[in-house]
């Protein structure tokens, strides 16, 4: 693995993030919305669950959607780069397809990490209490799990040559994603199939984590899905998966 | 001149690529020596970018062999990749990073030792004349400036072999001859092997070698001068007193051919100059003007494939198209 390559790929999405600050504010939209407005709202139809509100429930599955929507649209990039031309610059580098992928997925982990942490600060807002050790865990989980979403929109990417699937990839990956994840209903209540799907789901998996670790207390209806162990082995290994599947395909030539 | 192995740049034997049924690059095989301009000359959809792909390792070719620097394309692409810079045919530069920055990543990508990477960065940027600019996000630059951006981009690592697509694409006449003017010192000054694609024949004037392909196929090769003897000479036309006098004098005398149009009288000699002091000699005071047309690469084109390189594209002047009907009546 080629340790400059990567540094200087991560480096790049980097700056273009600070760079454009209104894509956070635009991005930070999308998660508050959901938390404040819709969450508010469907509250008052769900009772409170051994002491958890329904606004409470749902911010794991929030910072699930912040993660999951930054990730791919970070990583999703690449099809812009390939459209634009820059792909080849990075192709024809002495650089291993393997470094490429490790750099790409780095780029989405931090740009959705930064965003996770900065919805993550709005916890007390919704009457939760966590402690350092909460945060912490809360924290390496996002980063977790934002490494594999990021490695999962490079393998997205390389099915599409053109932006013009933007929509494609939206209304048929992203949302069904975060709807068959268990953000806003725990996935024991879906019916069959739709579990099936949903356990198909790395996003599934880090918001259960996310769960067990702001939410320790927890029961009933609104229970975990999964042990917290089997959770974090889902993202690791699908994380390797996606990022040996996306080096494959990137060695791909016609 | 023979030249060992160690000296040759870049080798391709019998390279086949076909995508699906088109056969884009039909069996080609060339060398190039280290140091010199390679110029691939052919009309759109000839098979240069694709050669030129398959070379740099972003495309596998369907059968044959293409080395650079010694190593295979196929087998060692990881070498190859760190012995050539390329300037794609598209731009490849990320437009929402300044010039600087997109240098700064090239360094990296290609593993220059931080230490030197800002001294390489701006000497490079200095070459291209764009140091004073360097901090301009490169969507505001012109056509030009982008393109010798990314002529500098890719001599960063000091490649030994720099690959332009079609270098000059879509900039104004001066801004072109800025380029050549650069891109022919590169050889001297960077140690480089060029390999460079066009259709603007008279640019590929700069090269020591050329290769003229089509319907990917390379249908002549040699240096410029080589090439231009194909047509079989300078064209002189010449106006006189009297023509039917002249004419048949120079068929007798001289033993050439002429054609007659729009009351000039046109010939193809060997050797346009020692030519016309035989004309003028035999002629005397009949002649009234002489004028002496050099074959261009276009000519050679014409005559190879009984096209111009680019229908659309209109020779310089009226003259060239004069002497170009003049071969075509001829051969
Ligand atoms: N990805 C591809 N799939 C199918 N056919 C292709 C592909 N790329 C190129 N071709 C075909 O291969 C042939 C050679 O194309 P190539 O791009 O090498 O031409 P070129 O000499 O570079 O032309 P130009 O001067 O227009 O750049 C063309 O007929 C083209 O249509
Ligand atoms: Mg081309």
């Amino acid at each position: 693995m080629e340790l400059n390559a990567v540094y200087v790929i991560v480096a790049r999405e980097f700056k273009k993030f600070v760079r454009e600050k209104s894509r956070l504010f635009s991005a930070l939209a999308r998660p508050l919305l959901w938390l404040f407005i819709v969450g508010a709202g469907i509250s008052r139809l769900v009772p409170v669950e051994s002491g958890v509100p329904y606004t409470q429930f749902i911010f794991p599955g929030i910072l699930g959607m912040t993660i999951l929507f930054s990730s791919i649209f970070s990583s999703i990039s690449i099809i812009w780069d390939k459209e634009f031309g820059f792909m080849k610059e990075i192709l024809v580098a002495p650089v291993s397809r393997f470094s490429i992928v490790v750099g790409k997925a780095l780029s989405g982990t931090i740009v959705s990490t930064i965003q996770a942490v900065i919805i993550l600060a709005l916890f007390p807002f919704l009457g939760l209490k966590l402690n350092v050790i909460q945060i912490s865990e809360a924290i390496i989980i996002c980063i977790a799990l934002s490494f594999c979403i990021s490695a999962l929109g490079i393998v997205i990417a390389t099915f599409y040559e053109s932006y013009e699937s933007f929509s494609v990839i939206m209304n048929f990956i992203i949302m069904p994603m975060f709807f068959l994840s268990g953000a806003m209903y725990p996935v024991r209540m879906l019916p069959p199939v739709l579990q099936f799907v949903s356990k198909l789901n790395p996003l599934t998996y880090g918001i259960d984590a996310i769960k067990h670790v702001i939410l320790p207390s927890i029961g009933g209806r609104m229970s975990y899905d999964f042990s917290f162990h089997t959770s974090l082995i889902v993202i690791i290994t699908t994380s390797v998966i996606f990022v040996f599947f996306g080096a494959k395909a990137f060695e791909r030539k016609d | 001149m023979s030249h060992s192995e160690s000296n040759i740049a870049i080798k391709v034997k019998n390279l086949v690529k076909r995508y699906n049924h088109i056969l884009a690059v039909n069996d080609i095989s060339f060398e190039v020596e280290e140091g010199t301009i390679f110029g691939f000359l052919g009309p759109n959809g000839a098979g240069k970018t694709t050669t030129i792909s398959i070379l740099c390792t972003l495309l596998s070719a369907t059968s044959g062999n293409a080395y650079i620097a010694g190593y295979d394309c196929t087998k060692y692409p990881s070498e190859v990749r760190k012995s050539i810079g390329i300037v794609f045919q598209d731009s490849t530069l990320d437009k929402d990073l300044t010039a600087y920055e997109n240098l700064v990543f090239h360094a990296y990508l290609y593993n220059v030792p931080k230490s030197e990477i800002k001294n390489r960065v701006e000497s490079v940027l200095h070459f291209v004349n764009l140091y004073e600019r360097k901090d301009e996000l490169v969507k505001k630059y012109s056509g030009g400036m982008k393109r010798k951006l990314e002529v500098a981009r890719g001599l960063i690592h000091k490649p030994q072999v720099l690959f332009l697509d079609e270098p000059t694409l879509g900039l104004d006449p001066q801004s072109r001859a800025n380029l050549w003017d650069f891109i022919t010192k590169l050889p001297k000054e960077h140690n480089v092997t060029i390999f460079m694609t066009t259709h603007y024949m008279d640019e590929a004037e700069v090269c020591d070698k050329i290769a003229i392909i089509d319907n990917g196929k390379i249908i002549a090769s040699g240096s410029p001068e080589e090439l231009k003897k194909i047509v079989g000479g300078d064209v002189v036309s010449i106006t006189t007193k009297d023509n039917l006098y002249a004419r048949k004098h120079i068929e007798n005398l001289l033993k050439l051919e002429v054609l007659e149009k729009n009351n000039e009288l046109y010939m193809t000699c060997n050797q346009g100059e020692t030519c016309i002091p035989d004309l003028i000699r035999s002629l005397g005071d009949k002649v009234l003007s002489v004028k002496i047309q050099r074959p261009t690469l276009n000519d050679v084109f014409l005559k190879l494939t009984g096209k111009t390189i680019r229908e659309d594209y209109a020779p310089e002047s009226n003259s060239t198209k004069e002497s170009i009907r003049a071969y075509r009546r001829k051969h």
